[in-house]
Parts: structure tokens; C-alpha cells; sequence
């Protein structure tokens, strides 16, 4: 009974052994089908996920171009400095990581104010730097405690540098890091893919203009990462190609004369050399510091620079419009001339008013009783403004328009920077489509002395001035004079541009040429700063009304608030015989242009023709007029009109001529 | 002589088939543990003394005769189960389960204990009940197993809890429970399933489950690790990146490489053709086990030893299928490769049990 049972007992137990090793055996063929199918039907999938875990494609940043001036001073740079870095998404609480960091890392409130701003305009994943510039000692304290701030850390970079700070920062303008709309506009250009990793982008000036160039291309870095991000080792290596350096035509030293010139004054100067339309100068006062915008500025300075009344980040080289007020002379001149109207020598007399056929309304010169017999080039050089009243009624609006036209007015000169206003040559048309009202016979007088609705910015009253003293042509004002392409090392120039051929008859060319030599004369307006000049000096004054002045009032400085007073202008260039540089300056509230904007634009072309280098700021002198003119428009506030539309022109009572 | 003598007396009891194919996967292990370990010694030493200690174990365990053991099963049984119990009441919680018993000088995990406590109590019991062993001796059976399984699962601890239960279910069915019972058995189990899922599992439990049905639902989570394993196999191909060139492994994606997840590092880096290999050791191992335990003499012999290979069989299934994501990640190292003494003390000691069943049957004949 014990045996057979013991027996049957053994022969149970082999065949369930038997089954289970079965089960065992088809378990691993499970196991091996999964293998199969993981190791080879679903192998290319697993070896990219594997390679895409492993392989990291980091961008290489190229150096950003440098901008040198025309003798390669440095005007704009780069330089390599520590910042620390928050990725939002990983760092947790933020406001305690700040804290915890202000203990070993110098963070002020502007840090934290402008931390605060860059983050409302980034993405949560991307790294915004709290603090830039550390210390060596700073990189080092955070580098010990690195471990208790994830999602922090310290990034060697490019900074760029602006070493001249206010001096070039309307012209060179800023870079500042690339936000949703610089991103909607790399990707409609396809560039976004050259601009991984970069995060500064040109925002302003010769920085924007030239952005492709300066910015290279972006190398590719092919890395092995681990599962914490790091890079173990280099893989392969696309190198980044630098920026183009960038040679300007202006002249850092020029530059600075011009500026210290200003002084504490409010105003803009432009400097051309007639020869080939290259930017000499371009200043407009007051500046601003650009190297506060290169990494987000800070609320406290963004205030103070946008709500300033002396509006600094404007620049009024291109976008302040004001009446040319007697700058327009010399081309009414030139038009008179070559439309037949006007013959050299011939004099007529001024009793000091104007007036037109059937009205008792008077237009009355700047001074009281006239200049006597005057011809044109008497009219020039002494401002008269009977003469031109005379004139441009004779020409009539159209003629007018047409022919001032052709030296750019009321057009955009295509100077390489943005925002350039148009300024504005009336015509009836203009004004049938701005106002809806017919053009009055008395609107045309006060256009003759550059008065009423005309608008130009310095920048043009500069390239109008070109043409007289390139006997008609006129080049395109170019910043850009050379670029150095990094991957060739080759030098390229560029070439200047003819922007307008003005048929001019040369001796009338040469007789307004004459008449504004005279002005810097004794007895011309601009006498004071043309005094001792070994030079022949050609210029002209103007004055722009900032608020209308009554049939029945008199200009009076002394009765008007600072900021009602005239704006200054001043056009010139020199030799006259054979011109080298053409100067149009601007001095807000600067009074007679003879008086503020003349002697700062006598010291910008003293510097270059004569290498004089002035120690001092102009002090104003007191040029004989007050007031050139009167029946007039005043200069709208220039200050505000948004690019590329014409800003409204409301005429104070007094300032529409009544007697018709 | 003497030294020959005893030398000889010491490694009688060895089934040279099975130590030769334990010894290849041993080396194997070195290698793996080397890699996975960023190539450090100190690991590789470390694991060299644990496999001392184990092969130790496993050929002293060769010299106790069956009998002897079979005296051991209800105290240790019983000790078990005291100490679970201590667990439960006292026990210290580590990672939000009570596993660990604080005896004031050390700290041990009862649970351990219980791994082959408990096949050695079935085997001893079902041997008692041989002559006379009715439906009621396997439902008494059955109760003794559930004992422990429950108090572990309590802990939780559902891993163990299940491989136990596995290792006792082996000894009852190869101790001849009726294809009846073992039919009613799963219908049941079917039936209790969601019952269980819905009351008796933890949430960390159901979300391990549900993430292995789904790894991309919580891929920085436990999916991470399912998902960063699975790359590491599939990425391996035909034959492998080669030993020490595992992108995975040496990059850090893989957590626990060295440990539970080191088969991911061997798949990564030895690919199908070294899984094969793999699975081809685990079944010579099996084979030969299974035959050593059909020639045991005793029933107890037979159970003991068919349970401890199916066991060994179940950590390797369960280890590489949870690795390769078809089960739910549950805390099994890969027998006798993954770096780590407890596991491969066990296994050496079930092995030395195995071989020594297999030996002292013509002790017991004559």
C-alpha cells in the first residue's frame, strides 16, 4: 500500500514538475518575443530615443560684429563677463530663491524690478538673468552653493559695451534681448534658425540697421549629455561665424565736438561730406546711455529717460520736424533764378512789409522800415524776407512745391537708420486732403520764408544744403562707409549713392554761394560765428517759431517762457570752393540761429578742416536780430509726431494771414 | 591526506552541472555590476565578497542533510511570523512602509526570513501529511501560507508578498493540489481581483500598475523609469553598444542600473543575442534544478527543491518582464546578477538546499 502510493506520489510529482518547467519554458519564450520585438521590429525607434536622450544640439553664438568710427575708434563691443541666471519653471519659489541668492550675490531692486519685467515678457523655460556682471569672488560663493538653487546658475557671455555711452547713442542705437515681436519677425524672415541661442537683438540705430551683418551665423555644437543636462564631451562642431565689423563713416572725435558744443543746450547737428553723402556727425542732444538698454533696463531709468521734457530718446537728427524758417532761402533763391523769375543784380526795394494785391494785411520783415534796395543776393545775406514774400507769391504754391521737392523736402533721405520722418512740402493738394480747405493766396507768402507748413528735419535741411554745395547733386547720407566680412577678411566699401541730380546753372549756383559767404561776413546775419574763420565759410540762419506771435505783438525772448522761445537753425559749408563738409544744426529754444546753432556749427567744421579742438561749450552770442519774421506759423512741437505720419499743423489765431 | 580528505568530504555534496552554469552567470553579474557601476572597483569588490559569502552559504547549506533542515521549518516558521507580527505592531516605517523590525543592535527585515520559511514549512507540513494527505491537509496548507503573505501585504509590501505566495503556491501544486481546486482556485482569483484592486491595493500600488499599462502617463515619474529602461533594451538591437558603451547606462538615464534595473544595462549593452544567452543560463539552471529536485528522495526534498527553482524562475521572469515593461515595476532584483548580498545569499542558500536534497538520498537509503 506504502510502495504503490510512494510511487504514484513520484510519478505526480515529475509530471507536474514537467508542467511547470513547461510553463517556465513558454514564460521565457514571452519574454524572448518581447525582446525580438523590442530589439528589432522596434529597434530604430529605440536608438533615436536613445541618440535624442544622448545628444544635445547646443547653438555656438557668433560674436556680434564690431562698429568702429571711420579711424577705427570702437564705438560698439563685446566683452565676456558672468551672469546669473533663474529658469523660472525649475527654480520654484522665486521670490525666496532671490533671497537666498541676495546672501551670497550683490542683488539690488533694480535687479529685482528689471528681473520682474523680463519675466513678464519671457517664456516660463527660458533663463533670465536676475544679476550680470559678477565678481569673480560672486561666481565662486555661487558656484559652492549651486546645489541648493535649482534651476539657477551662472553663464559666461557676450556682453556688448558702448564705450562713448551718450555720445553715440542715437547713431550706433543699442541691442536688447529679443522679445515676442523681434521673434514674429525673425521667423517671417527665416531667420529664427540662425538665432537659437542668441537672445539680444540690434533694437535701435546703426545696431538695427545693420542687425544681419553684425549678428554671424550660428555655429552648431553636437554634445553628449547625461540625464542632468550636462555635457560629457564634444561630439562634433559647426563653428560660428563672427559678425561683420562695421566702419562708419562718422568721426568719434567730430562727434564729440559737436556734442560738447552743445553744452547743457537741447538741439541736433548734422555733419555730411558733400563728396560722397557719408555721416560725418550725427548728434542729437541731449543722449542717453545705451549700455543701460543691453540687458533690459530698469524701471527707475526707463522712467526718467521717457517722461524727461527734454525727451533724450528721441532723435532729432531724423524725427524732430521743424519750419526751416530762412534755411529755405538759398533754394527759393536758386528757384527765383532758375525759373526766370529773378535775374542776378536786379534790385528791388523793401519798405520792411508785404502785401498782397487787394489786401491791407501786412507781411512784415524782421526789421522795422526794410533793407532798402535789395537784390537777391542781398536778400540772402541779409535775410530779407520782403524779397521772398515777393517771390514765392510771384512762383505761386506749385512751382514752389515742385522745385524745393527736388532737393528732398517733405521726403525720407534713406539714411541707414530707422524712423526717419518725412517732414512736409505743402501743396494745395496736401492741403485739400488734410484740411479740406482751399489754399490761401497768403499761405504761399509765408511758405517763401520757410514758414507755415513746411517741415524739415535737420537731416534734410543737411542733404538740401549738399546740393548747393555739389552744384546740384545730391548724395544719399550714408552711416555705413565699410564692412569687413569675417569669413573672407575682406574690406568692403560702400558706395556712395546718388540720391538726386538738381538741374542748377552753375553761376547761379556759385552767385547763392557768394550771397551765403556774405552772410558769415560783417553785415550778414551769421557774422558773429563766421568772425576769423581762414575759411570761406557759406552759411545761412534760420528761426523757427515754437508759439505764434499777433499781427499787433513783438517777439520779446525776455517775455517768453524758456521752452516758447525760437528754435535756432543754422545751415553752411566750407570751404565754399570747394566744399568738404555741409553742417545743419538745430538749437531748441535756442533763440536766432546766428546765435546758438552758428557758432556750434563754426566748431564742428573748425575741427575738421582745421583740426581746432574746442575746450568749451558755445556760449551764445548776441547776433543783432531778434526775430527774423513774424507773420508765421509756429514749429509744431516736434518732439511727438509718430514716424511716417505728418503731424497736425493747428494755426493759432494771428498765424493764418487775415487781410485778403 | 587529511586536508584531501576533507577537502573532498566538503565539495561531495555538489552538482558540478548547476555550480558551473551558477558560476557563469556569476561572472556575467561582475561584469554588468562593473559597467553599471561606472566602472568602479569598489562596487566590483564588493560584489566579489557578497558572492564569496553567498558560495559559502550555498556549500555549507550543501552539507545539511534534509533531515536536519526538516527539523529547522517550524521554528523558523514560527520565529517568522513572531516577527512579523512585531513588525506590524513595532516596526519602523521606511518610504511610507513598515518592513524593518528594530532589534536595538540591528535592523532586519523579517519578510526576508519568510522567503524560504515558507516553502520550507509547506514542504515540511504536506511531508508530515504524506501517508494520509486529504483536501483538508492543503486547506491547513493553504491558511500557513496565508499567515505571512497577509502580514506582509500589510506592510505593504506587495512584491514579496506575491513572490512568497508564489514560492508556497509551488510547493502545494507540485505536492499534487487537485486541478480542481487549482481551476476553482483561479476563478476565484479572477473574481477577487478587482475586489482587491479596488480595496486591498495602496494607491502607489494601482499607480505602478497603471503606469506600466501606460509609461507616458507619468514620464517623470515611475514612468520615467519604465520608459528610460525600454529605451535602454530596444536601443540595445541585435548585439548590443557593446560592454561599458551602454548610452543609458553611463549617461545616468537609467536609475538603479546596478540593482533592480540591471538588466537594462546588460540588454543595453550585450543586446538580443546576450538576452538570449541570458535566458538560456536561467533555463540550463532550471532544468537542472527541476532534475535534481525529481530525484530528491523525500517529498520534502522534492517540494523544497521544485519550489526553490520556481521561485528562482519566478524572480528572473518577473525581474526582466518588469525591466522590458510588460509587468509593474515591484522591487526584484535579477537572481544572481543585480548588485546586492541579501538576494544573492538567498538564492545561493535555496541552490545549496537544491543540491543537497539531491545528494543525501542514498544517505537516507542505506
Amino acid at each position: 500500500m506504502k510502495l504503490p502510493n510512494a510511487h504514484e506520489e513520484l510519478l505526480r510529482f515529475s509530471s507536474r514538475i514537467r508542467i511547470a518547467g513547461l510553463g517556465a519554458g513558454l514564460f521565457f519564450l514571452i519574454l524572448l518575443g518581447r525582446f525580438v520585438w523590442l530589439q528589432l521590429i522596434q529597434y530604430d525607434r529605440y536608438h533615436s530615443l536613445a541618440e535624442s536622450n544622448r545628444i544635445a544640439l547646443v547653438p555656438a553664438i557668433p560674436a556680434r560684429g564690431v562698429i568702429f568710427d571711420r579711424n577705427s575708434v570702437i564705438l560698439a563691443r563685446n566683452f565676456s563677463a558672468y551672469t546669473l541666471e533663474i529658469t523660472p519653471s525649475k527654480a520654484g519659489n522665486l521670490e525666496d530663491t532671490i533671497n537666498r541668492l541676495s546672501t551670497l550675490v550683490h542683488i539690488d531692486d533694480a535687479d529685482r524690478k528689471r528681473f520682474k519685467r523680463l519675466m513678464a515678457e519671457s517664456k516660463d523655460f527660458e533663463s533670465i538673468p536676475i544679476h550680470t556682471h559678477l565678481t569673480e569672488a560672486e561666481v565662486a560663493r555661487f558656484a559652492v552653493n549651486r546645489f541648493r538653487f535649482p534651476g539657477v546658475e551662472t553663464r559666461a557671455r557676450l556682453f556688448r559695451q558702448y564705450p562713448f555711452g551718450n555720445s553715440f547713442a542715437h547713431v550706433v542705437g543699442y541691442i536688447g534681448r529679443i522679445n515676442d515681436d523681434d521673434l514674429d519677425a525673425l521667423a517671417e524672415s527665416d531667420q529664427d534658425a540662425n538665432y537659437r541661442g542668441t537672445d539680444h537683438i540690434g533694437k535701435l540705430g546703426i545696431e538695427k540697421s545693420y542687425e544681419q551683418w553684425l549678428h554671424g551665423h550660428t555655429g552648431i555644437e553636437k554634445v553628449e549629455v547625461d540625464a542632468s543636462g550636462r555635457a560629457v564631451r564634444q561630439l562634433s562642431r559647426t563653428p560660428p561665424q563672427a559678425g561683420d565689423n562695421i566702419y562708419l563713416n562718422l568721426d568719434s572725435k567730430l562727434q564729440q565736438v559737436a556734442e560738447t558744443a552743445f553744452g547743457q543746450m537741447r538741439g541736433s547737428l548734422v555733419a555730411l561730406d558733400p563728396k560722397t553723402g557719408g555721416v560725418l556727425a550725427l548728434v542729437s542732444e541731449p543722449g542717453f546711455d545705451p549700455n543701460l538698454f543691453v540687458d533690459g533696463i530698469d524701471p527707475a531709468n526707463w522712467k526718467e529717460l521717457n517722461d524727461s521734457p527734454d525727451h533724450p530718446l528721441i532723435n532729432r537728427t531724423l524725427r524732430g520736424v521743424y519750419p526751416p524758417g530762412s534755411t529755405i532761402k538759398p533754394f527759393m533763391a536758386l528757384a527765383g533764378l532758375q525759373l526766370g523769375l529773378r535775374r542776378p543784380g536786379e534790385a528791388i526795394p523793401d519798405p520792411g512789409f508785404f502785401t498782397l494785391p487787394g489786401s491791407s494785411h501786412r507781411y512784415r520783415d524782421w526789421k522795422v522800415g526794410g533793407h532798402g534796395m535789395v537784390d537777391i543776393k542781398k536778400a540772402i545775406t541779409v535775410s530779407c524776407d520782403t524779397y521772398f514774400y515777393g517771390l514765392a507769391q510771384q512762383m505761386g504754391i506749385h512751382r514752389m512745391h515742385d522745385f524745393l521737392t527736388q532737393f528732398g523736402f517733405g521726403d525720407k533721405t534713406g539714411i541707414d537708420l530707422d524712423g526717419e520722418l518725412t517732414g512736409l512740402m505743402p501743396s494745395p493738394e496736401w492741403k485739400e486732403k488734410r484740411y479740406k480747405q482751399p489754399w490761401w493766396p497768403g499761405e504761399t507768402v509765408i511758405a517763401g520764408i520757410g514758414q507755415g507748413y513746411t517741415l524739415a528735419t535737420p537731416l534734410q535741411l543737411a542733404v538740401a544744403t549738399m546740393a548747393i554745395a555739389n552744384n546740384g547733386v545730391i548724395y544719399k547720407p550714408q552711416l555705413l562707409r565699410a564692412w569687413a566680412d569675417t569669413a573672407t577678411g575682406k574690406m568692403h566699401y560702400a558706395a556712395p549713392q546718388i540720391l538726386n541730380r538738381v538741374e542748377l546753372k552753375p553761376e547761379f549756383v556759385q552767385l547763392v554761394r557768394d550771397a551765403m559767404v556774405q552772410v558769415t561776413q560783417p553785415g550778414g546775419t551769421a557774422a558773429a560765428a563766421g568772425a576769423g574763420a581762414p575759411y570761406l565759410f557759406a552759411a545761412k540762419t534760420g528761426t523757427a517759431q515754437v508759439v505764434g506771435i499777433k499781427q499787433n505783438q513783438r517777439y520779446d525772448a525776455a517775455h517768453l517762457s524758456l521752452r516758447n522761445r525760437d528754435h535756432a537753425l543754422f545751415i553752411a559749408f566750407a570751404p565754399a570752393d570747394n566744399p568738404r563738409i555741409v553742417v545743419a544744426a538745430m538749437v531748441e529754444n535756442g533763440g536766432h540761429g546766428g546765435s546758438t546753432a552758428g557758432p556750434i556749427a563754426r566748431k564742428v567744421i573748425d575741427y575738421w578742416l582745421l583740426g581746432k579742438v574746442p575746450n568749451a561749450p558755445v556760449t551764445p552770442v548776441d547776433a543783432p536780430p531778434d526775430s527774423e519774421q513774424e507773420d508765421a506759423a509756429p514749429a509744431e512741437e516736434p518732439l511727438v509726431a509718430p514716424a511716417d505720419t505728418v503731424p497736425a499743423i493747428t494755426a493759432p489765431a494771428g498765424a493764418v494771414p487775415n487781410g485778403h | 591526506m587529511a586536508i584531501k580528505f576533507w577537502l573532498r568530504r566538503l565539495f561531495s555534496h555538489i552538482d558540478l552541472p548547476l555550480v558551473g552554469m551558477l558560476l557563469v552567470l556569476m561572472a556575467l553579474s561582475s561584469a554588468v555590476v562593473y559597467s553599471a557601476s561606472g566602472s568602479s572597483m569598489d562596487k566590483l569588490l564588493s560584489q566579489f565578497v557578497n558572492m564569496g559569502v553567498a558560495l559559502t552559504a550555498m556549500l555549507l547549506m550543501t552539507l545539511l542533510p534534509p533531515q536536519r533542515l526538516m527539523q529547522f521549518a517550524l521554528p523558523i516558521y514560527v520565529l517568522g511570523v513572531v516577527l512579523l507580527v512585531g513588525v506590524a505592531a513595532a516596526g519602523d516605517v521606511v518610504n511610507g512602509a513598515r518592513r524593518w523590525l528594530n532589534l536595538g543592535v540591528t535592523r532586519i527585515q523579517p519578510s526576508e526570513l519568510m522567503r524560504l520559511g515558507v516553502p520550507l514549512m509547506l514542504a515540511w507540513y504536506l511531508h508530515t501529511r504524506q501517508e494520509v494527505m486529504a483536501h483538508r491537509d492543503f486547506a491547513l496548507a493553504a491558511v500557513l501560507l496565508l499567515i505571512p503573505v497577509g502580514l506582509i501585504l500589510k506592510q505593504p509590501d506587495l512584491g514579496t508578498a506575491m513572490l512568497i505566495s508564489a514560492s508556497g503556491f509551488y510547493v502545494l501544486f507540485l505536492g499534487g493540489l487537485s486541478w480542481r481546486i487549482l481551476a476553482a482556485g483561479a476563478v476565484s482569483l479572477a473574481a477577487f481581483t478587482p475586489i482587491a484592486w479596488r480595496y486591498l491595493l495602496h494607491d502607489y500600488q494601482r499607480q505602478r500598475v497603471l503606469t506600466m499599462l501606460d509609461p507616458t502617463s507619468d514620464p517623470l515619474g515611475t514612468g520615467y523609469h519604465i520608459i528610460q529602461a525600454t529605451i535602454a533594451v530596444g536601443s540595445g538591437g541585435l548585439s548590443g553598444k557593446g560592454w561599458l558603451h551602454g548610452t543609458q547606462t553611463h549617461l545616468d538615464f537609467l536609475p538603479e542600473g546596478s540593482t533592480d534595473f540591471i538588466f537594462a544595462v546588460f540588454s543595453e549593452e550585450f543586446g538580443l543575442l546576450g538576452n538570449i544567452v541570458l535566458l538560456l543560463l536561467y533555463s540550463g539552471i532550471i532544468w537542472r534544478g527541476l532534475t535534481l529536485a525529481v530525484n530528491a528522495s523525500s517529498l520534502f526534498g522534492r517540494l523544497l527543491s521544485g519550489s526553490i527553482v520556481l521561485t528562482f524562475f519566478t524572480y528572473a521572469f518577473v525581474n526582466m518582464g518588469m525591466v522590458s515593461g510588460i509587468l509593474p515595476v515591484v522591487g526584484v532584483p535579477l537572481p544572481l546578477i543585480s548588485y546586492g548580498g541579501t538576494s544573492m545569499v538567498t538564492v545561493l542558500v535555496g541552490f545549496g538546499i537544491v543540491m543537497s536534497v539531491a545528494s543525501h538520498k542514498k544517505l537516507v537509503k542505506t
